[in-house]
């Protein structure tokens, strides 16, 4: 190495003109895809999310090759910059970018890591939108028994994943809290045998929570998630409770559990309803109020309302200006100090701003269900999601992969699994596979088929669709139109990764 | 800050390396006897030699000497100096400094426009070698950071491994500080090796001067260097090396500067450390001055934009060689005292300013081309 430097070479100064490399001007498309904005603006996204905002007309130019090195000097750097172009066949940098690829495909590196164990589908709440939980005392039918929890925790285990965690949910989950506990101990043992990571979380609507059962709860480790859907006059209406105010018992429990087992040891969670709608400002400043960090403004669930293409349109628009108005109020928060986030965006916002990524179940491609999240339904079954066991609910068994009793590869690679496979990534779907957001956004063969009838999906009139991309678009208009609101987003999307 | 002088030898074959004293009761087999005037009689052990101010020297047991010295002013007791057959006596480590730095070679396969410290083309790379060789078992063990520069160290080639590893077997506990353009590291094995080494203190400062190849490409003058670099970087992470990117601030630099902030967030999370400095008015910079001075306190703007983007997504950054007066008051929290003791400098202004006790001032060779907004703070 020493010897390939030669004893005289010359140290004279070079202008610029002479670093270029491609003097002739030529370059190569890399794989972008481009989105019209405005009706000024224009996006390109490369493959690994890198985003470039132009005015209307560039994307033409750059693709027919009419970019003038020298008047579009600037812009010519941007594109070589940040992978769209490149002056050689194969990038000189090819390898930097598969690096930023895999990093943004890191999700899938350790396969699946929620295991959803529905404890008991048993409620003493009667929701209206809920058409699964029942309200019964009979245990036999509608918990999980000790031996399906043994064969789920045992399959649980057999997950590749380094890390896994175990949610309890319902129904009601307290209702079976001695399963939840034979559930908890028995799974540590486990754990500390074999040397995984393990995180537990009762989902409740805090009904039934006390302080023995809070106890419990730090004894062992394990996080509170709770369903609050706004003030009380939204959440009581949405959530009924038998002479009793589900809001004013949820409020109680999540001071009680704070007080227990630590403030950020309890999350919540909202469902948005038709009533929702209506009350944008009011849900976030409940949640703020508080003392929440941020709120994730979920999309309708259409399993309840079993939500179909005719009417998703409309109830989609209505459901984005809410989302709008919502997230008006979290950001007037953050412009007087306030570190509060909205979580959906959050979850956008790390795939457009980060070069890293989070999982989220249909925010993922490919999708989350199977390598990412898996349910053992109170009965046996074993589904690819939450939302597939609800579909279940109502006799449509497409997503049930089998039974605790079948053997692990044939739950998770089996013929089932495979057939959801072909349609879980965006990128081999028709409408995503040249959509800007493709790498933004994730596929849900679920709720395809929950709403229009397949797994593959019709983009075009979609709700999922029309759902993301405009909300990226939205959040991508925000940030350009304001810097405020760009380093507000810049510290949602750090506080992902961090 | 004196750090060579010259006297007349006797008797010195080659290059000697050896620690200095005044005190003959601390002599031993590694060190010099420093003679500041006349002695009498010489210490009867074993030593290395005398380095002398003296006039005249008349050699007693036919031992190593230097006499003639024009000053011994700027050695200190544990300073350790080279001591050539010419009569050279380089200052290779000071005790009471913070900033030593070993010079790996003067070779480099670069030739930045503002190199404060010119390439040279002569293979001096045995003769460093040899003198480090025997330098570093002398350096004290609790030496807490140690530099080593260039020119560009890793054209070593192997020594620059077998220096490493003696550093390491030698200075567990020194933090050691290898300034590079990490183009070598384009190839994956020279990364590898690095790896092997399982250094732990060892940190890699890696220049990044834009986000697009040519800009920088001009800059270090050097094509195909900027993809090297990167390439160079992203070997150094897979390996888990500790690294910091570097970007000097100047005239070339700055259009891109907040492009490049975005790029080394995308690109480059893995590294540890991200510092801007201020240019050095030395070297190749007075030279190349018009292509490259632009006041500093003209960039803030874009110098800011870049800072708190890196530090809002979590990175640690620095801002080096810019005086408080000039930083806008939001930036203050990144600026590091950065200039080594023997270099820096303050202007007469400073004298009366109230934040000179947390300013890092100027560079000595900048006091001729500072910017043209430095005024002391009154309160
Ligand atoms: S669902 Fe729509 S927004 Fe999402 S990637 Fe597909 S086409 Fe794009
Ligand atoms: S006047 Fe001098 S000491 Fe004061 S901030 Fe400026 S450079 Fe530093």
């Amino acid at each position: 190495m020493i010897d390939a430097i030669p004893d005289k070479i010359s140290r004279k100064f070079k202008e610029k003109d002479q670093f270029d490399l491609n003097r002739n001007s030529q370059y190569y498309l890399l794989p972008f895809r481009f989105h019209r904005l405005t009706d000024e603006k224009e996006i390109i996204v490369n493959e690994v999310g890198d985003y470039l905002i132009l005015s209307n007309g560039t994307f033409e130019s750059i693709v027919k090759r009419k970019l003038d090195k020298e008047k579009d000097k600037d812009l010519y750097g941007d594109l070589i910059a940040n992978f769209f172009i490149s002056e050689e066949l194969i990038p000189p940098l090819i390898d930097v970018l598969a690096t930023r690829y895999r990093t943004k495909k890191l999700f899938l590196n350790y396969f699946t890591g929620l295991h959803i164990f529905v404890i008991s589908l048993r409620c003493e709440h009667t929701c209206h939108y809920c058409q699964v939980s029942r309200v019964t005392q009979n245990r036999d039918l509608y918990d999980m028994s000790l031996s399906n929890i043994d064969k789920g925790i045992d399959i649980m285990f057999k997950s590749p994943n380094p890390h896994v965690t175990m949610e309890f949910q319902g129904g009601e989950a307290l209702l079976a809290f001695d399963h939840i506990k034979y559930a908890v101990e028995k799974a540590e043992q486990i754990a500390i045998e074999i040397g995984k990571g393990l995180t537990k979380v009762i989902c409740t609507n805090l009904a039934l929570i006390n302080e023995e059962i809070l106890e419990y709860c730090k004894e062992h480790d394990i996080l509170i998630s709770t369903s609050l859907d706004g003030p009380k006059y939204v959440h009581d209406k949405n959530r009924n409770k038998p002479n009793a105010s589900s809001y004013e018992l949820a409020i109680k429990g999540i001071e009680l559990s704070r007080k227990l087992l630590g403030h950020d040891r309890v999350s919540a969670l909202m469902t948005t309803t038709k009533l929702s709608l209506d009350y944008p400002t009011e849900i976030v400043e409940e949640y703020f109020n508080l003392g929440f960090q941020g709120i994730f403004l979920r999309n309708i669930s259409p399993y309840g309302f079993a939500l179909r293409t005719d009417t998703s349109k409309y109830e989609t628009e209505k459901f984005l200006a809410f989302y709008k108005k919502a997230l008006d109020r979290i950001l007037e928060y953050n412009f007087s100090g306030y570190h509060f986030t909205e979580d959906l965006a959050k979850i956008f916002l790390t795939k457009i701003l980060t070069p890293f990524n989070v999982g989220f179940v249909d925010l993922q491609s490919p999708a989350g269900l199977i390598n990412g999240v898996i349910v053992f339904n109170y009965d046996g079954g074993v589904y690819a999601t939450d939302e597939s066991r609800m579909l279940a609910e109502q006799k449509d068994y497409t997503f049930k992969l089998g039974t605790l009793n079948d053997d692990y590869n044939d739950l998770f690679f089996g013929r089932k699994a495979q057939e959801i496979a072909q349609l879980w990534a965006n990128e081999a779907l028709t409408g995503c596979s040249e959509c800007a957001f493709q790498q933004y956004c994730g596929a849900d063969p679920v709720h395809n088929h929950a709403t229009q009838g397949d797994m593959y999906g019709y983009r075009p009139n979609s709700d999922f669709c029309q759902k993301n991309m405009e909300i990226i678009r939205y959040l991508i208009e925000l940030m350009e139109s304001d810097s405020r609101i760009k380093r507000i987003f810049e510290s949602w999307a750090k506080t992902a990764t961090h | 800050m004196l750090l060579r002088t010259k006297g007349k030898p006797i008797n010195i074959e080659g290059h000697l390396v050896g620690k200095v004293t005044r005190n003959p009761d601390l002599l031993d087999e590694n060190s010099f006897l420093l003679i500041d005037s006349f002695v009498s009689e010489l210490p009867s052990k074993n030593f290395m030699g005398v380095l002398s101010r003296q006039d005249e020297y008349e050699v007693k047991n036919g031992e190593n000497v230097v006499f003639k010295i024009p000053t011994l002013d700027h050695l200190t007791d544990g300073d350790i100096v080279s001591v050539g057959n010419d009569g050279n006596i380089n200052t290779l480590y000071r005790v009471n400094s913070f900033h030593n730095t070993l010079l790996a070679t003067e070779r480099c396969n670069s030739n930045c426009l503002m190199c404060s410290q010119p390439p040279r083309d002569k293979n001096d790379i045995p003769i460093h070698y040899q003198i480090h060789k025997k330098l570093i078992p002398l350096i004290p063990k609790d030496c807490f950071e140690l530099g080593i520069s260039g020119g560009e160290p890793t054209l070593m080639g192997n020594l620059f491994f077998d220096l490493l590893s003696q550093i390491k077997a030698e200075l567990p506990e020194t933090e050691i500080h290898v300034l590079t353009n990490g183009r070598t590291f384009a190839w994956n094995h020279m990364a590898e090796r690095l790896g092997e080494l399982d250094y732990r203190r060892l940190m890699l400062g890696i220049p990044v001067y834009a986000d697009y190849y040519q800009v920088h490409d001009y800059i270090v003058q050097a094509e195909n260097a900027f993809y090297q670099t990167i390439l160079g970087l992203h070997n150094l992470a897979r390996y888990n090396q500790r690294l910091e990117v570097r970007v000097v601030l100047h005239k070339q630099s700055i259009p891109r500067l907040t492009r490049l902030a975005k790029y080394i967030y995308k690109n480059l999370p893995f590294v540890e450390h991200v510092t801007f400095m201020g240019l050095e008015f030395v070297g190749y910079a007075p030279h190349n001055i018009d292509k490259l001075w632009i006041d500093p306190f003209d960039y803030q703007n874009e110098l800011g934009e870049a800072v708190e983007f890196l530090a809002g997504q979590g990175m640690h950054v620095s801002i080096y060689n810019t005086p408080l007066c000039i930083l806008p008051e939001n930036l203050w929290k990144y600026a590091r005292k950065s200039i080594s003791d023997w270099k820096n400098d303050y202007l007469p202004e400073c004298a009366t300013c109230t934040k000179l006790g947390e300013c890092g001032g100027l560079f000595t060779w900048n006091l001729k081309k500072h910017s043209k907004h430095i005024h002391p703070f009154t309160s």
